[in-house]
């Protein structure tokens, strides 16, 4: 029987997860903005002395994933699963980085979602009895992201102001069953919604309705106030698609704005001309591995909840025309069981 | 005074493709086709000969120049050889183009790497 099961896509642990360590690499672009002192490792160069950015994203990960394991004193035989992604075909990024890790793996797709999708399936494996330690990590590296999805580099496209900037970087979260906190005491599993965009250069609008119902179905779930949160958290809606999803929330009824950040806005300064914003997997990876973990130890926050937003495009449906589904997955962080 | 006339035509040329960037959803691999394709019926009607005339390289170098350039390639075909010039004449009269765009477009792959945008 499903006894951790919250409403319809709500899942409350009884044994929450607790977040042992987490790491951060990003590149220099993000190491110029207003986070750069809460990133462990930022690169000079984003090749990261690789003969390719596809190289250099794999290494990003796999660095991240060793600087947590670090960061905890542990060494990888003592995790049970790693959990990640990335955004490039076939997950290359994290199956090359596993590759190296000698690692029980799961990889996940979930665009720029995958991190908040690591840590709830993290999370169910632990609370389930099937794992004592997880790892769960993502990556995104705007070159390959750019000829991914978009246009070769080589060709110089002028980039339109809704478009948003793929974050440079890798980050990675270690969970136990039996640490000190902060923990994930709740999961809310988005569902894929597409209201039928089609613009790959206007992602927030993309995702916006995902965002707005599992925030929605959140709230209705655990039965939460807005009020008993410090900090609502979205990863790559950046401004256009920030004011999108404040209306959609504001017209069922419920009005976040005093309590929201939004992981591609506070990642870049304005004047870095990155239009509306960050996005890319790693980008709710660096901001909740770096700043949000920071401020919730330093009991700035107490309960936090986190939500990576991604826009499931490929290549192949934007060329044949297709519009834009969007998928969000929300976790609350609590220094409290 | 070419000069000017040539920066004003190709300009214009340019900043009407601009627009189309910044104000419609168009991509820009349709709005390079929609030039060449444009080009190349200007210059079957004959009336991109008078931009030509006009302008000068302003109005060759852009793509509505390549597209003009099939379009008298194949005319230029089909009165010397016939139907089968539809075919060969617009290859043939942009082969210099071409065959540049190949030769340069490697030889720079081979001595510089793609860099990220700043």
């Amino acid at each position: 029987m499903a006894v951790k099961k919250l409403g319809k896509q709500t899942v409350k642990f009884s044994n929450p997860p607790s977040i042992e360590s987490s790491a951060t690499i990003v590149g220099p672009k993000e190491g110029n903005g207003p986070l750069k002192d809460f990133f462990d490792i930022i690169l000079t160069d984003d090749t990261y002395g690789e003969k390719s950015w596809e190289k250099a994203e794999s290494k990003m990960f796999q660095d991240a994933v060793d600087l947590a394991l670090k960061k905890a004193n542990f060494n990888i035989n003592q995790i049970d699963y790693m959990l990640g992604g990335d955004l490039l075909n076939q997950i290359i990024s994290a199956n090359f980085a596993a590759r190296q890790l000698n690692v029980p793996h799961f990889g996940l797709y979930g665009a720029c979602s995958t991190m908040t999708e690591g840590l709830t399936l993290g999370a169910m494996l632990i609370d389930g009895g099937f794992a004592d330690n997880i790892i769960t990590a993502t990556s995104s590296h705007f070159s390959t992201a750019e000829r991914q999805y978009r246009y070769p580099l080589e060709q110089g496209i002028q980039r339109p102001f809704t478009s948003q900037w793929t974050v440079t970087g890798a980050g990675a979260t270690i969970l136990t069953s039996y640490g000190n906190g902060p923990y994930i005491t709740h999961a809310t599993t988005g569902k894929v919604i597409d209201l039928g965009m089609k613009d790959a250069n206007n992602m927030g609008a993309a995702m916006a309705p995902a965002a707005a119902d599992t925030i929605i179905n959140h709230f209705k779930d655990t039965g939460f106030t807005i009020e008993e949160y410090d900090l609502i958290m979205t990863g790559d809606m950046a401004r256009v698609g920030k004011d999108i999803l404040l209306e959609l929330l504001y017209k069922e009824g419920f009005d976040i704005e005093s309590k929201y950040k939004d992981c591609g806005i506070e990642i870049f300064d304005e004047s870095q001309d990155v239009h509306s914003g960050g996005s890319g997997a790693a980008c709710s990876a660096v901001v909740f591995n770096g700043w949000l973990l920071t401020q919730i130890l330093n009991g700035v926050y107490n309960k936090v909840l986190f939500m990576a937003t991604g826009a499931l495009l490929s290549p192949t449906s934007s060329q044949q025309g297709e519009s834009i589904p969007g998928i969000a997955h929300a976790v609350t962080i609590s220094r409290q069981k | 005074m070419d000069y000017l006339k040539a920066f004003i035509v190709g300009g214009l040329i340019c900043a009407v493709a601009q627009i189309l960037i910044d104000k419609t959803k168009l991509t820009p691999a349709r709005i390079l086709v929609l030039y060449v394709t444009l080009g190349s019926i200007l210059g079957g009607l004959g009336i991109y000969k008078s931009l030509i005339e006009l302008g000068g390289a302003g109005a060759t170098i852009p793509l509505l120049g390549f597209g003009n350039t099939l379009a008298q390639g194949v005319i230029k075909a089909v009165n010397k050889d016939g139907f089968i010039g539809i075919f060969t004449g617009g290859l043939s009269a942009g082969a210099g183009g071409i065959g540049a765009a190949i030769f340069f477009g490697y030889l720079f792959s081979i001595i510089f790497n793609p860099k990220t945008k700043k």
